[in-house]
């Protein structure tokens, strides 16, 4: 059987036009995807997996009721994750975390929170993937590596997209990359500005005096010589319709939050000349969705706390880095993300110290040490859901292989229903 | 022996992101995992070979890894996302709840 | 079952203009009194009490892509504003932009059982859906924007509109959407070269149609259609000093057909474009008085703070520029676009007190009730559950004038209101907020209490402050059940998600494969939300 038009839920461009073939419930062949998605779907498995309590295999009954009882025993439970799940199980997540008056993150923290701090600070002109493919002309990509964290990115979306505006594809845009050392992306670039770690601050400050007609009283900034800068300037306010996609070269370096700001306001005034617009490159494949999921349901798309009993948002407050390396944390309900993989070392332990449960399809290295083991469905493989592309389009994923596991939001739902008889 | 100073900057790679789907067990993982680039004018200075395993040291934490050469400027190191470029990042965001993944100082030891 | 006895009943559609009677409830809907056991009947004694169908809200922005933009990027809006978990009830913040439980809890506390969300790009409105999912008790439609799509302008170029309407019938019934939604017409994808429309013949860039052929055109396929509401417009120029005049231009250009203008304040400016704001609700009321194919809510601003969002792109440009606040801006390819900018309604600025003036001229200038709704266009001129106060102000002559005091005096220097002595009564209320945009959405079993109707009633007390008798009403039914009793919220249900599926020549797709594969970047096959999307969704059927 070959199914079409298959989402794959690896990466925030969420290419919805992979050609799957299955023979006898099993992927045999991908069509169309990245080797990240390629691989994703081939090396999916379709065997029965049973929970695990303390490494030892039980029925699903027990495992759930150990769950719930060790969330409701804590003070401080902490969910984390929701980045690789469906928005559906996203949703249950937050009403667990809310029932529990748990601490909620997601994966945001550690990739875009800084991000959505710079957006709260200077707002967000942004647009669909749909508007850059047709009428970008110029595509600056700062901070990221595209090439190889979003394979598709350029084929679909930007560089290579061949538009309404842009039916030449590559040759009616203008690829600038800024970046600390040349990558895959860099050499596909017009233009390559490197700059030095940690200056990126620097040098969108001095993009935006360049943009005001300020003179610099410099040769360079951040390691670009301002020639180059002042050449950026230009293209940027003579070019039809331009984007900076931006990655964790902006949000991971120092500066972070202050960075994105920044970048948004040099954004935003370019508006002045004309269109311009950012876009985060947001990495798992329903990141965006779980920024999505919580806003609506909290009002916050990371960091959320409901120990009061209504919703608090405060990053380094209570992101999941910070709870877990200051040991607040007594209890962690991981979905679908692998933190012990992720975090630095002394928040990773932390989850080897406290009754940690997981939802995963996979055995992550977070269900290594964790207490309990809940092996979930894969969305977009064996099971349906909803992804948020990483302009926020919701896609559909597909089921395309039957699985027995039970889904995410499923197992959500028993520990929802569990919690409400242990406190009632 | 504390060989030298560099920057160290993590970040994801293809390799990284398609060997995750095989599992964070397989050897595609750590394979993928479990290198860091220098510069070659660094590696030369220096006088390593490829393939040498170095320890490098943060003031967070220290992990040992495959020397490769690559494509990156003098003065700079690079590590993919991964169990050792955790050992390496501060736990300390400082009110973002971003830890400090890039840009930190890094010592590299022979071993 | 159930009797509400006694009760000062209040509803319009059936002529009853606070007459004593009994109402019956069976499985969710008004019965006759014939038709219900009283011994087993659970009575609410309504003695003393008013009675009137629960709220209807035709225009208000609670769900979707863009009201969670400006959740997320406007933190400092929910931090003093929040709602503690019960063990019915979720927990929640936001104040102009509360969160989705919040938004259904609130609105059921005010009285209003259905509320219509005004715009959402048909290619995020899977994820309207999942947030409407997510809004308890509420019954809602969604309205979908179309006054810059690429399919839509292409057909009008090229004289193909019954191709357009079998491409509007399929849209609607692919995001299941309730009705057509038009944005300032042309100017949203002008907006995408840095520009905007001025004029109603103004051309739209690379599509050679102009904002009047637009707006005719979707109105001619909303008659052809026989959709249940009517074509949703927010005319351009909104906002601009002097407004008022393409405003009445816009009306004319739809020679009769039936639309309704949302959110009239924004539209009604007076004075010179580049000078000082006057009021045009004179112009503007005389206009709808003389189209009764017109029908219009106000979208009254409230002091205080207020978050803009509209599908307008230059609009929210403007809005930034002005107040140098944070901007949000999200263009939606080959369809719409929008934007997000905080703001804050003061009574000292003299822009806002005009405003503020407009809005309570044209509720008191426009005849006839049946054609002009209560609304704050949510959050854009002011949080919906303010509603009380405007009714108050509306009810209440004296009330009015002491607010007007109050206001910057260069706002007062000729201004109309203050010799406009028009009282609205309960009978008017009732039609302002349910009885007339119920008929105004097509929703035959709202906004009435007679037999067949859903059984959403509200029950307040007879205060004499307005605003306190509608901000907290005593009892609320949904569907017969009693939500709010005591003025306490005391039962969570799903509320229903209605929508329309009119029929089309199936023939429309192998054109909109092709146009998929050129114009988006997901697949054709994706694009349409599966009714999996609404566990409690109803057809509404068009006729
Ligand atoms: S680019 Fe991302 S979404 Fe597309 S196929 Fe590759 S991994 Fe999957
Ligand atoms: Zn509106």
């Amino acid at each position: 059987m070959i199914v079409g038009n298959v989402v794959c839920p690896f990466c925030g461009c969420l290419c919805d036009d992979i050609v799957v073939t299955v023979e006898d419930n099993r992927i045999t062949a991908v069509e169309k995807a990245c080797t990240s998605g390629r691989s994703l779907f081939l090396n999916v498995h379709t065997q029965t997996a049973k929970p695990t309590v303390d490494g030892k295999e039980v029925e699903w009954a027990e495992a759930v009721d150990v769950a719930a009882r060790i969330l409701t025993d804590a003070a401080n439970p902490l969910i984390y994750g929701l980045s690789s799940t469906a928005s559906e199980a996203q949703r249950k997540a937050i009403a667990l975390a809310d029932l529990l008056g748990a601490t909620i993150d997601s994966t945001s923290s550690v990739c875009h929170g800084p991000t959505t701090i710079g957006i709260q600070v200077e707002g967000e002109p942004t647009c669909t993937l749909g508007e850059i493919k047709h009428r970008a002309d110029l595509l600056v990509f700062w901070g990221c590596n595209p090439a190889e964290s979003h394979q598709r990115h350029f084929a679909r979306y930007s560089v290579l997209a061949k538009g309404k505006l842009t039916p030449g594809g590559r040759r009616d845009r203008t690829m600038v990359v800024v970046d600390v050392r040349p990558t895959l992306s860099t050499r596909r670039a017009d233009v390559f500005l490197q700059v030095r770690p940690g200056h990126d601050f620097e040098l969108l400050n001095a993009l935006r005096a360049l943009l005001k007609g300020q003179d610099l009283d410099v040769d360079q900034v951040g390691g670009v010589e301002v020639a180059r800068l002042q050449d950026l300037v230009e293209r940027m306010k003579s070019c039809r319709f331009g984007v900076i996609f931006f990655g964790m070269g902006v949000t991971q370096t120092g500066g972070k939050h202050l960075n994105v700001a920044e970048l948004v306001a040099l954004v935003a005034e370019l508006n002045a000349y004309t269109r311009f617009t950012a876009m985060p490159m947001r990495g798992h494949g329903n990141v965006a969705g779980a920024d999505c999921t919580l806003t609506w349901q909290t009002g916050y798309p990371f960091a959320v706390n409901f120990a009061r009993g209504y919703p608090q948002y405060n990053p380094g407050e209570f992101t999941a880095v910070d709870v877990l390396a200051r040991g607040e944390t007594d209890a962690a309900l991981i979905i679908a993300s692998d933190p012990v993989a992720h975090f630095p070392r002394r928040a990773a332990q932390r989850l080897a110290q406290i009754p940690t449960i997981v939802l995963d399809p996979e055995m992550s290295l977070t269900a290594q040490v964790a207490r309990v083991v809940l092996p979930t469905a894969f969305y977009g493989v064996n099971a349906a859901g909803t992804a948020y592309r990483m302009d926020n389009v919701p896609l559909p994923l597909k089921k395309v292989v039957d699985s027995s596991q039970p889904t995410d939001e499923q197992v959500l739902d028993w520990i929802i229903e569990k919690v409400k008889t242990c406190s009632a | 022996m504390a060989m030298a100073e560099f920057v160290l900057i993590t970040g994801r790679t293809a390799k990284q992101g398609a060997a995750l789907s095989r599992g964070k067990d397989s050897s595609e993982y750590r394979q993928a995992t479990g290198f860091v680039q220098m510069s070659r004018e660094d590696r030369e200075c220096l006088g390593v070979e490829e393939g040498r395993r170095v320890r490098l040291r943060t003031v967070f934490g220290e992990a040992e890894l495959e020397l490769r050469e690559g494509d990156v400027p003098p003065g700079m190191l690079f590590v993919p996302l991964g169990p050792a470029a955790n050992t390496l990042i501060a736990a300390d965001t400082q009110g973002t709840g971003m830890p400090d993944s890039k840009g930190l100082v890094v010592e590299v030891e022979l071993i | 079952m159930l009797g509400i006895i006694n009760g000062e009943v209040y509803d319009p559609q059936n002529g009853i203009n606070g007459e004593i009677r009994d109402i019956w409830i069976k499985d969710g809907k008004i019965v006759s009194a014939d038709e219900v056991e009283r011994a087993e009947a659970e009575i609410i004694d309504a003695t003393g009490l008013v009675v009137m169908p629960g709220g209807v809200d035709i225009h208000s922005h609670i769900v979707g892509a863009k009201v969670n933009a400006g959740r997320k990027f406007r933190p400092e809006d929910h931090r003093d504003h929040v709602r503690t978990r019960t063990t019915l009830t979720r927990s929640g913040s936001g104040y102009t932009v509360p969160t989705t439980y919040m938004t259904g809890y609130m609105y059921a506390e005010m009285g209003y059982t259905t509320v219509m969300e005004a715009a959402t790009a048909p290619l995020v409105a899977r994820h309207t859906h999942e947030e409407l999912e997510d809004t308890p008790i509420l019954d809602k439609g969604v309205f979908i924007t179309m006054g810059n799509n690429h399919f839509i302008m292409d057909c009008i170029r090229k004289g193909e509109r019954e191709k357009a309407r079998d491409y509007v019938a399929w849209l609607l019934g692919a995001s299941k959407g309730y009705a057509i939604k038009i944005v300032n017409p042309g100017g949203v994808e002008n907006w995408k070269w840095g520009r905007n429309v001025e004029e109603v013949d103004d051309e739209v860039i690379g599509f050679g149609v102009t904002p009047r052929q637009i707006v005719s055109t979707l109105a001619w396929i909303n008659d052809e259609l026989k959709l249940p509401h009517v074509p949703h417009i927010h005319a351009i120029n909104l906002g601009q000093v002097g407004n008022a005049r393409t405003t009445v231009e816009m009306m004319e250009a739809l020679e009769g057909r039936r639309a309704h203008f949302c959110h009239l304040q924004f539209l009604s400016y007076g004075g010179k474009p580049g000078k000082r704001l006057r009021s045009g609700a004179a112009e503007v009321a005389r206009a709808v008085n003389e189209h009764p194919n017109i029908t219009v809510d106000v979208g009254q601003v409230i002091f205080g703070p207020a978050t803009t969002m509209t599908s307008d792109g230059p609009l929210q440009y403007r809005l930034h520029q002005l107040t140098g606040d944070k901007w949000l801006n999200d263009d939606v390819e080959g369809e719409t676009g929008g934007g997000v900018v905080p703001m804050q309604y003061k009574r000292k600025n003299p822009f806002n007190a005009v405003q503020w003036l407009i809005g309570l001229e044209l509720f008191l200038l426009i005849d006839d009730p049946w054609r002009v709704y209560l609304t704050t266009d949510h959050p854009n001129a002011g949080p919906f559950f303010r509603y009380p106060q405007v009714i108050k102000l509306l009810m209440d002559r004296d009330y009015r004038a002491e607010v007007c005091e109050g206001l910057h005096p260069r706002a007062k220097k000729g201004a109309l209101l203050p010799e406009l002595d028009r009282e609205y009564s309960l009978y008017e209320i009732a039609i302002i907020t349910r009885a007339g945009t119920a008929r105004a959405l097509g929703l035959k079993n709202k906004g009435h209490l007679g037999v067949g109707a859903d059984a959403d009633v509200t029950i307040y007390a007879k205060l004499d402050d307005k605003e306190e008798m509608f901000a907290r009403p005593h009892y609320v039914l949904k569907g017969g059940e009693v939500v709010v009793r005591d003025g306490q919220l005391v039962r969570e249900l799903p509320g229903r998600t209605l929508y329309v599926a009119p029929p089309y020549d199936p023939g429309i797709e192998r054109d909109l494969r092709a146009h998929f594969e050129e114009c988006y970047t997901i697949s054709f096959d994706n694009y349409p939300v599966a009714p999996e999307y609404l566990p409690h969704g109803e057809v509404v059927p068009c006729s």
